[in-house]
């Protein structure tokens, strides 16, 4: 193990911050939040150009060769800024799942083009009743005579709203819970018979619940081994919780240093509020609960090393109960130590609350993966 | 000491009832159940129809418009109102000018005043914080000069609640600099029509639209709306603030959202089966319902015990603290039990029309209660913050 960054590494993290810095201040923001995407193509475009897209994913479809805790970089420095494009969806969550499941030279045709920014993937798995269980897939894939005809609901599908292509999760076999029977298809949005209901989250990302009624698609449509998809899924969920891990932390992190310079501003009864013991009781105690979310964040690097996929997984639960926790804990009071600015929609403080809470929201909530890890 | 409940206590609640049953407009308790903002409209209509039954201001004396209930029934009726989803009527007026204006006003304030209260004819925004004065509420700098019959007021409020529909505004203003902070304040009635007054929303975190800040720009308020003394409006502004910590426990708020937890986790499946019957998630519920408990009965303790006890001030001051935990709590619960759907933005579908074709595809039970978890991250600031609360119990309790 080395828990140091190297030179290239910090490279790209000053690249990133860089640009955050220019291009995301918060009033830009939230331009961009309430535009008719919630998202900047113009900034994609930019991810593309600086090479964070293909980041981790192999130079066999054209990637840069990068592993987990290149993305895991970006995503730290896009968590401090509420980066509102959907690189975690895209990038991290379809685009693990595509490669993991069909291998390099199958998904060089979809993950070419993405690298590029071309074109823009997400991974339509989740459904109403899975709360967190990747094997829960109800929609069905019947064989006809040229492919396949799927047929379900997918819900709160992240970067579902602007995304060009979509990989389904279907059942080619079996009944939803189970690990075998899963095929990952890739199809076009505009595909007949799929019908998008896009919205948003409280965080401002778009999202969309997307029906399944009677889409046709070819055979070479379906990815990898029929019915043999879960792994990829499994993986490409692990990835995604390590990716959202490494946001929340940055996002926590800034909220908390900006609460320490309000302190250290705010005057009330002549003195300023970082002079109360008991706030800075409060602002250790959240430094706390930061220093332990990145050690998790780094426990989960570990994890995704062991060959054995319940150590993968279990070593994710934990993550994902951590930031479950600690980002209430630490947003949560960075809004109340602000007072009332805090929890005005005008000002920054409050919607690193409002992400850490749909953090804590997604892929399973912290019960589910509190459950998980106790019964792994 | 004893603890047999009254039989008339029960009789009263059942016709408490009937009443709000048979006069409360569905559409009203419809809007107020989803937990948006209640509009003016909604508010003046029910108010009316409480004030035709004399039941607008129960806890006013009953010359100015009570009823002379015990504290207990005031609470049974309270409970009533929140289980059948009425709309909170007026707190400004009803719970913290009134009481002012009937304790400290002149026989002209309280006649002009009072029944215009107790028919929605008019309402009423409190102007205390300022940018410079939240918690330190002393440090406020809105001034008033006096020349002749009138005052000139030039200031800036913050954090004004429902000031976008108020007509009137009661404020702390400083009308003396050379003495002590406390000292210099005084308490005054503000039109807020006046053209020297401007009301800038401010969107919460909710997105919702239910506080502002106020300029006052030269208004010349006449000597008139100067209530009680000059220089003694700080111990008015105490008095009232008082009263404000009593009411924000909101046990019977709390209640009603915890029986709507349990409704929408015995409709959300997990694994299949009720949400409700996960043991993780029960215990969750099952907690929640015992610290309720213990602040319900905190709050009928303050109820009971007379003014001058003195075993009143501490049990008065976990009211504030807690029922504001409380209240953030079971939202968070609340939004947990929606599951996916619980992260998902739902506009008011009374009101952010232009976002119409954004509206989350949730159950319907889910619209309004992820904006209320949102705003509620509100409860542990306003009316002194829990910070401050520790404040008043160690410094004014525990002697330290």
């Amino acid at each position: 193990m080395n828990f140091q960054l190297s030179d290239e590494q910090l490279m790209i993290r000053d690249s990133v911050r860089r640009f955050c810095e220019s291009d995301y201040d918060f009033e830009r923001r939230r331009v961009l939040q309430a535009s008719a995407e919630g998202f900047s193509r113009a900034h994609w475009r930019t991810f593309a150009e600086l090479g964070w897209l293909g980041i981790a994913l192999p130079e066999a479809v054209g990637g840069f060769g990068g592993g987990v805790v290149d993305e895991a970089i970006v995503m730290e420095e896009f968590g401090r800024a509420l980066v509102l494009e959907p690189y975690l969806s895209c990038v991290v969550y379809a685009a693990q799942a595509v490669l993991a499941a069909a291998g390099a030279d199958r998904a060089r045709g979809l993950l070419e083009p993405m690298i590029a920014g071309e074109s823009v993937l997400a991974l339509a798995h989740n459904e109403k009743a899975a709360c967190g269980r990747v094997a829960w897939v109800e929609t069905t894939a019947i064989p006809t005579a040229d492919g396949f005809e799927l047929n379900g609901d997918k819900i709160q599908v992240l970067g579902g709203a602007g995304a060009d292509t979509l990989i389904v999760s279907a059942r080619i076999a079996g009944a939803a819970g189970e690990r075998a029977g899963i095929s990952l298809f890739a199809l076009d949005a505009a595909c007949a018979g799929v019908s998008r209901r896009a919205y948003r989250l409280i965080d401002g990302s778009r999202v969309a619940d997307i029906a399944l009624r009677a889409v046709r698609v070819g055979a070479d449509s379906q990815l990898g081994a029929p019915g043999a998809a879960f792994a990829a899924l499994d993986f490409a969920t692990n990835r995604a919780l390590l990716a959202l891990g490494a946001e929340a932390l940055g996002g926590m992190e800034r909220a908390l240093w900006m609460t320490r310079d309000y302190l250290k501003t705010r005057k009330q009864y002549g003195v300023s509020l970082n002079t109360f013991q008991a706030l800075q009781h409060r602002m250790a105690d959240m430094l706390v609960e930061l220093e332990l979310t990145r050690s998790m964040l780094y426990q989960g690097f570990a994890a995704l090393t062991q060959a054995d996929p319940e150590q993968r997984r279990k070593g994710a639960s934990a993550l994902k109960v951590q930031i479950g926790r600690s980002g209430h804990f630490v947003t949560g009071n960075a809004v109340q130590l602000h007072g009332g600015i805090g929890v005005t929609d005008e000002y920054i403080v409050g919607h690193f609350f409002k992400r850490l809470t749909t953090a804590g929201l997604l892929f399973g909530n912290t019960d589910f993966h509190l459950q998980q890890f106790a019964e792994l | 000491m004893h603890f047999e409940p009254d039989p008339a206590d029960e009789i009263f609640r059942q016709e408490v009832r009937q009443f709000i049953r048979a006069h409360l407009p569905q559409d009203i308790a419809r809007r107020a159940r989803r937990g948006y903002h209640p509009e003016r409209p909604d508010l003046e209509r029910w108010t009316r129809i409480l004030n035709q039954r004399g039941w607008a201001a129960p806890h006013w004396p009953t010359e100015y418009g009570g009823t002379g209930w015990s504290p207990l029934r005031r609470h049974i009726f309270q409970e009533e109102l929140r289980a059948a989803h009425a709309p909170v009527i007026g707190q400004a007026a009803f719970e913290l000018v009134g009481p002012v204006l009937y304790t400290f006003g002149n026989e002209q304030q309280k006649a002009l005043y009072l029944p215009r209260i107790l028919n929605a004819d008019d309402f009423w925004c409190q102007g205390f914080s300022e940018p410079g004065a939240g918690s330190d509420l002393a440090a406020l700098r809105t001034r008033a000069v006096r020349d002749g019959d009138h005052y000139l007021v030039n200031g800036h409020k913050l954090w004004t609640s429902e000031g976008h529909y108020a007509d009137m505004m009661f404020a702390l203003v400083r009308t003396n600099t050379e003495v002590k902070p406390q000292a210099g304040i005084s308490f005054l009635l503000i039109d807020m029509r006046d053209p020297g007054i401007s009301v800038r929303p401010i969107l919460t975190l909710d997105e919702g639209h239910s506080v502002n800040e106020v300029f006052i720009d030269n208004v010349r308020v006449p000597v008139a709306n100067l209530v009680g003394e000059e220089g003694k409006g700080w111990g008015y502004a105490k008095f009232l603030l008082g009263n404000e910590r009593t009411m924000s426990a909101e046990v019977p708020h709390t209640k009603q959202d915890l029986a709507l937890l349990k409704n929408i986790a015995s409709r959300e499946l997990r694994n299949g089966r009720p949400l409700l019957e996960d043991s993780l998630f029960r215990a969750k519920v099952a907690q929640l319902e015992i610290d309720l408990l213990a602040l319900e009965f905190s709050v009928l303790r303050v109820l009971n015990l007379p003014e001058n006890d003195p075993g009143l001030l501490p049990v008065a001051s976990v009211l504030k603290m807690r029922g504001a935990e409380l209240r953030q709590r079971v939202s968070e619960l609340s939004v947990e039990a929606l599951g996916d759907y619980g992260a998902a933005f739902y506009p008011d579908p009374e009101g952010h029309a232009q976002l119409a074709e954004l509206v989350p595809p949730g159950p319907d039970y889910a619209s309004g209660v992820v904006s209320k978890f949102l705003f509620r991250r509100a409860t542990t600031i306003y009316g002194g913050a829990n910070e401050v609360q520790r404040n008043i119990i160690a410094k004014s309790i525990l002697g330290l």
